[in-house]
């Protein structure tokens, strides 16, 4: 099969899978992108997501272009971002034209509710297989343990976070700083 | 021109809007304000139409506002108007994180966004725990005795068992899980209805 066809499917299908935001999105990428077809590391992944967070737009568009420019430059990029947003259109569309009420209805409240529990058991395999990559040292885990406290008890702006790690991680690396 | 503007404002909205498709929500309200496109009471339901279909949700609103403006045209003027430019932004810093990818302190900063990355996910995985897995109005009037939802946590724990302890359903396509699990809630009446 044509290699940017290829791209563009499999983002179509983690696009269609995506239920919630942007997070939603990393066990499809965890599943198709590094276990299928290999085109990214788990540890990429993570980067393009951090990424992905702090720069303007739609997560899940931003990291899916990540993945393709890493693949095939900038085709690859834009391919693969169009792929990402393009079941949405179809669905939108097809909902605003002939459904009414849609998310009104009883079945697709009771779906939803159902699919939520589902979204939090996938989230928590990612996160542990993810763990595993990024928690590989005391102060890696410090890390950690600051950004997701703070992410749950504050409304601080995601992005602070991600900004105030890399500066972290720069000080640990490079300057040889013994504490974070 | 309609589409003109139509591009032009969901670029703007594309380029201002950080952390997710929530985050758009300010924006296209006073984007109906501004050009009366659409009433407040249509955002509300393209909201919880976006919320409630598979999609990176603010493409989902984009689309969806683009549709209710100009039709199928609007809807594909729209979504492009919010994914291109971004995209475009990302593709830079790519190129340049490429070709600094062994710089040491690239390398740093990797270091500390990889844990970062971590933790954000594992806090958006907790508030979608909470909000599936608790009644948070039980919690509120403290009648504890209906805090949890017991169909929520018998699921969450089958679910959680299917997906790390049993050899045969362990690497299952995570749709797999999620189509029953929609299956479930139809079934079961997951959201009380």
């Amino acid at each position: 099969m044509n290699e940017y066809l290829d791209m563009f499917l499999t983002f179509s299908r983690i696009g269609a899978l995506t239920f919630g935001g942007g997070y939603a999105m990393l066990p499809m990428l965890q599943k198709e992108i590094v276990e299928r077809k290999h085109w990214a590391e788990p540890e990429e992944i993570m980067d393009y997501y951090a990424i992905g967070q702090c720069l303007p737009g739609i997560i899940a568009v931003n990291t899916a272009a990540f993945i393709g420019e890493r693949r095939r430059g900038t085709m690859g990029g834009f391919v693969c971002a169009l792929g990402v947003a393009f079941p949405s259109l179809v669905i939108i569309t097809i909902i605003a034209a002939f459904i009414g009420g849609f998310a009104d209805m009883a079945a697709v409240k009771n779906a939803f509710a159902g699919i939520r529990v589902c979204v939090c058991v996938l989230i928590y395999n990612a996160v542990l297989k993810l763990w595993k990559k990024a928690i590989i040292d005391a102060k890696a885990f410090v890390i950690f343990a600051c950004v997701f406290l703070a992410s749950v008890f504050t409304d601080i702006s995601p992005i602070l976070f991600v900004i105030a790690a890399a500066v972290a991680g720069i000080l640990i690396k490079v300057l040889g700083v013994k504490k974070a | 021109m309609i589409l003109l503007k139509l591009f032009y404002e969901f670029m703007k909205i594309g380029l201002f809007t950080v952390g997710g498709g929530m985050a758009c929500v300010p924006f296209l309200l006073a984007l109906s304000e501004k050009t009366g496109w659409y009433t407040e009471a249509q955002l509300l339901d393209m909201i919880a139409i976006s919320e409630s279909t598979p999609g990176p949700i603010g493409i989902n609103m984009a689309t969806y506002t683009g549709y209710t403006v100009e039709g199928i045209v609007g809807a594909v003027i729209a979504t492009l108007g919010v994914v291109i430019p971004t995209v475009i932004l990302v593709l830079c810093i790519a190129k340049f994180l490429e070709s600094f990818k062994d710089n040491k302190y690239v390398l740093g900063a990797m270091y500390g966004l990889r844990p970062a990355s971590t933790g954000l996910i594992a806090a958006a995985g907790v508030s979608v725990a909470v909000l599936s897995l608790v009644n948070t109005d039980a919690f509120m009037a403290r009648e504890w005795a209906s805090v949890v939802e017991p169909k929520s946590i018998v699921l969450a724990a089958i679910l959680l068992i299917l997906t790390n302890k049993v050899k045969k359903t362990k690497n299952l396509h995570p749709v797999f899980y999620i189509a029953a699990s929609a299956v479930v809630g139809i079934v079961f009446h997951f959201a009380g209805i």
